[in-house]
């Protein structure tokens, strides 16, 4: 690629000219090889994702909040999907449920949060010029939009989208005769969710490659950020998970499109026997889950690596257990491989297998806590300062924690009898991966503002935004285990039919205004997102006295990132307030013998090796 | 209902003003301070906000408690089965053990954040690990586990076992959309085969019931109601024709997905009639309920099925009293082979003609035979 010339190019103008570079409109916006751009374009298409997932989740809450309501005032967006009667079509509601789960998780959660951060920041803390493939980086972006244009074209079928929940379990997903959004909606799904594959794939190989092969000289893995290692195990997590949702998705496409067996036996619909015999739904679902759990921690590593860093930072105090913090996201990363049965307790598996999935389970929240309580201590004695960022990273950790405890409860096989599929399941993920995923996207989004846009976004609004959010998705959820204590079940079009269920229809009704004002209340953050990419206050480079490499580039920085030479790294990321240092951050390039008043007695040995770290030959050219 | 409306709304417009007015307050503030402080990137909505989280914390703290004993009574509906009384004992063990710890937790957690808030006289201690607190708080959760899981184990395993000889065996099969429920019948107290490939809704076969097999002769079917007697062990035999479904009874802590093509079981013991429930909820209308908890298409939230949980007396006569699905459908004798037709023919319905049709038909099988 142009690298080299590149770099000719930086060296020989001098730092501030990389924008009279000129690059053609489409290859600076669109086709983008620049992981800054790819990480914004990610960024952008998250958001817009999470309005649409947001506003169907509005939608099917006034159905459940208040289930008499005439909703015809809906009809200029939603169509025919209410009657007459101005009722919500109950097929519609199951498509808007799954449509909901599909777009939070994939397209939010997984592409907008990892996509936007390990694009943006892996390239940046390590000390590279960009990713390792540039052009792949680009690639796994198009699919990605490609994949997003399939799923929402899918929305305005006749048919509607995929209605089976964000888990297609077959044989609903499979037989168009069982419900209507089986037919091309699904068929859509599948063939966005393989694109997205293929998109998540090259995303996840090329940022393990760039953070194995492209680190700068002295960033050794010992003095990587928090937030790469999290963000270097998601890729991981990513690249040996997802192939096997691949394969389930092309089995299944295999049995709706060829006439196969994998997953369909002994079906009567639609008054006559179907043909297929010997496949099996199980099947499906342990294949969907040797995905579809590492996926939840797909979606949470990156959001705890991104608060390790803003908790760091804005607690002026190094992170507490910086070790112990790389451990337990080795083994959660681990352990998140052989936990996925614990969604199938009650599908008939054999009772042994739950027994051992329940052990395994249980264990996952052993590194969880001493992450949790990680935090808490890097809080201790720390001097905090509440930018918007710091408060969204507080939070995840309290959803975090409230969300993670009762995964206790519903990873105990026992427990799950009565819990599984009702409302305190969908309180629980809610929590532990929705909402405290969602806050570690926000949180980066305010945190890094500066380094991506080159001004600063609103404080004021974006403590409002905390305060209506963080109090929003406590009321909405914390309620919701009410719910799920008294049995209600989950993807309910409404509950009244069952005397059993027939009460609570003040707290539904509360839940609905809550989540509804939740919403809302994003667009606090939209208009301050917006406005500050244009008007917003003209940023410093280093404006959080942040200690990591990305704080050395320039205020915007250009395509290969640092117009001289890349710093070379010399000390851990976290040297805030080291006692004897008159400043409270050294960042990571200072050498150590350019401070020896703060240089711990362990630390003078580290002194000697500088000469060794200054030695390396490295070739700093964008590769490609 | 409106007054929650009414009061979460004020909470969040309160909420609103005193942010917008605090931070408006301090914006004026901040001007003179601003030189000294906004190299660190703080302004005087710090304090505030600090303040505000715990502030949050406290009123969440008497929230949860008032929500609690406000909606309790509602919560895991009362147990009516024998294993349900143990796993209800354990969740409330569990939910002990993780109430206390999301207090403790969330309780540091606020507070830190209010006590460490920024003051521009203090430095923040470098404190970068200590391995004794790490050990120590991965031991205790670790053995907190343990305990969960054991308990949780012996329980599972109790639940799981494989139901007693002598249970109540019921077949209950999912479809698009409801219930339906197959006896033994009292004969032979036996099912009687299937496949899905005799499954014919417009003859009356809807669950393919097999009648070359004299077991089915005297099953009998109900897709309205599922009566089991009370005090002894009920195996439920599950099973779906369409799509995944999940048996939920959730007074009986039942449940079990329904897969086509893979039949599961799952056996409790119920040990509170309706009657009794009735006199004990003092709700004269009380039912018993099963409902499907796997997505199923449309119909999911309406597959409603009652359950009546009789005296034992009561349920071997309600069960004499029913028809054999051959009694309903006489039909369903031509599939009969012949040797075993004049076996089928006493549970055909007596009316003379068919008393008569069936008498040609035993002579004919008679005849056969000779």
């Amino acid at each position: 690629m142009a690298s080299l010339s590149q770099d000719v190019h930086v060296d020989s103008h001098g730092a501030h000219d990389e924008h009279h570079h000129e690059e053609g409109f489409f290859s600076k916006y669109v086709f983008s090889l620049d992981h800054k751009m790819i990480a914004k374009q990610y960024l952008f298409t998250g958001i817009f994702w999470a309005i649409i997932g947001g506003l169907m989740s509005s939608i099917f809450r006034l159905q459940l909040g208040f289930p008499d309501m005439d909703l015809s005032w809906l009809k200029p967006v939603v169509g025919g999907w209410i009657d007459e009667q101005g009722k919500l079509d109950p097929n519609f509601y199951l498509a808007l449920v799954t449509m909901h789960g599909t777009i939070m998780v994939f397209f939010v959660l997984t592409a907008g949060l990892s996509g936007t951060f390990s694009n943006f920041l892996i390239p940046l803390q390590v000390g590279a010029r960009d990713m390792a493939s540039g052009f792949m980086n680009m690639i796994s972006y198009w699919l990605f939009f490609v994949s997003s244009v399939i799923m929402f074209y899918s929305i305005f079928l006749e048919t509607g989208p995929a209605g089976g929940g964000w888990v297609i379990y077959p044989p609903l997903s499979a037989l168009e005769d069982a419900n209507p959004g089986s037919g091309l909606g699904m068929t859509l799904w599948l063939v966005s969710m393989a694109l997205f594959i293929a998109s998540s794939l090259l995303g996840g190989i090329n940022y393990v490659t760039t953070v194995i092969n492209l680190r700068t000289k002295g960033m050794s893995f010992d003095k990587m950020p928090l937030t790469i290692w999290a963000f270097t195990f998601t890729a991981i997590l990513g690249i040996l998970s997802f192939p096997v949702l691949l394969s389930a998705a092309l089995l299944l496409i295999f049995d709706r499109s060829f006439g196969t067996s994998f997953y369909l036996s002994d079906i009567y619909i639609n008054g006559q026997a179907l043909p297929n015999q010997g496949g099996s739904p199980i099947l499906f679902q342990h294949l969907f889950w040797f995905l579809g759990h590492p996926e939840v921690y797909i979606v949470i590593l990156p959001a705890l690596g991104l608060t390790s860093e803003i908790i760091a930072t804005n607690s002026r105090k190094p992170i507490f257990g910086y070790k112990a913090m790389i451990f337990s996201m080795a083994g959660i990363m681990f352990l998140a491989f052989i936990v996925w049965a614990h969604h199938m307790f009650m599908t008939g598996m054999n009772p042994f297998l739950g027994s051992v999935f329940m052990l395994l389970t249980l264990i996952i929240a052993v590194p969880s806590a001493v992450k949790a309580f990680n935090y808490i201590t890097t809080l201790w004695k720390g001097n905090i300062i509440f930018t918007p960022a710091m408060l969204f990273a507080i939070g995840l950790v309290s959803f975090f924690v409230s969300g993670g405890l009762t995964g206790i409860i519903l990873g105990n096989s026992a427990l799950d009898i009565q819990l599984h599929d009702t409302y305190f399941v969908v309180a629980h993920f809610h929590l532990v991966m929705g909402s405290a995923a969602f806050f570690g996207m926000i949180a980066g989004v305010y945190h890094w503002f500066p380094k991506m846009f080159g001004r600063m976004m609103n404080k004021t609004l974006g403590y409002v935004h905390f305060w209506a959010t963080f109090v929003g998705v406590y009321l909405v959820f914390f309620p919701m285990h009410y719910l799920g204590i008294a049995g209600f079940p989950r993807r309910y079009y409404q509950w009244s039919g069952f005397e059993t269920f027939n009460t609570y229809a003040d707290l539904n009704s509360f839940i609905s205004i809550a989540a509804i004002l939740t919403f809302v209340a994003q667009f606090v953050f939209l208009y301050n997102f917006i406005y500050s990419i244009f008007k917003g206050k003209k940023a410093t480079a280093n404006p959080w006295n942040s200690t990591t490499l990305e704080w050395t580039t320039p205020i915007e920085p250009g395509h290969g990132n640092w117009p001289g030479e890349i710093p070379t790294v010399y000390r851990w990321p976290y040297d805030y307030s080291k006692p004897g240092s008159a400043v409270d951050f050294i960042p990571q390039n200072v050498p150590f013998s350019a401070t020896p008043e703060s240089n711990l007695p362990e630390e003078s040995i580290l002194v000697e090796k500088e000469k060794e770290i200054d030695q390396i030959k490295y070739d700093y050219n964008i590769p490609d | 209902m409106t007054i929650v409306i009414a009061l979460l709304a004020v909470v969040f417009l309160v909420l609103t003003f005193l942010v917008i007015g605090k931070t408006q307050s301090l914006i004026k503030g901040i001007k003179q301070e601003e030189v000294a402080e906004e190299s660190m990137g703080v302004d005087k909505a710090n304090d505030a906000n600090a303040i505000g989280l715990l502030v949050f914390w406290v009123l969440s703290v008497i929230g949860a408690a008032w929500s609690y004993m406000k909606y309790r009574e509602d919560f895991l509906p009362e147990a009516s089965s024998v294993h349900g009384r143990e796993t209800d004992y354990w969740f409330w063990v569990s939910m002990i053990v993780i109430t206390v710890a999301f207090f403790i937790v969330n309780t540091l957690l606020f507070y830190f954040a209010y006590k460490y808030r920024f003051n521009k006289n203090v430095k923040a201690t470098f404190y970068p690990h200590n391995n004794k607190l790490e050990l120590i708080w991965t031991v205790i959760p670790a053995i907190v586990m343990a305990g969960l899981v054991f308990s949780g184990l012996l329980v599972w395993n109790k639940v799981m076992d494989d139901a007693p000889e002598d249970a109540e065996v019921i077949e209950i099969m999912g479809k698009q959309f409801g219930w339906q429920v197959r006896y033994p019948g009292v004969d032979d107290n036996t099912l009687g085969n299937y496949s899905y490939k005799l499954m014919d809704d417009s003859r009356g076969n809807v669950f393919g019931v097999d009648f070359t097999d004299e077991n089915s002769f005297d099953d009998f079917t109900n897709e309205t109601e599922m009566h089991i007697p009370k005090g002894k062990p009920v195996l439920l035999k599950i099973r779906a024709r369409d799509v995944l479904h999940s048996v939920f009874i959730p007074h009986m802590r039942v449940k079990m997905d329904a897969v086509p093509g893979m039949p599961t079981k799952f056996w409790f013991h119920p040990d509170k009639s309706t009657e009794e429930m009735r006199a004990e909820l003092g709700n004269p209308d009380f039912n018993y309920e099963i409902a499907c908890t796997e997505i199923c298409g449309r119909g999911h939230f309406a597959m409603k099925l009652r359950l009546v949980v009789d005296e034992p007396a009561d349920y071997e006569k309600w069960k004499k009293e029913q028809k054999p699905i051959l009694s309903v459908y006489p039909d369903f004798l031509t599939d009969v082979p012949e040797k075993l037709k004049a076996k089928a023919m006493k549970y055909l319905p007596a009316t003379e003609e068919q008393v008569t049709q069936s008498e040609s038909v035993g002579t004919t099988a008679s005849a056969s035979l000779k």
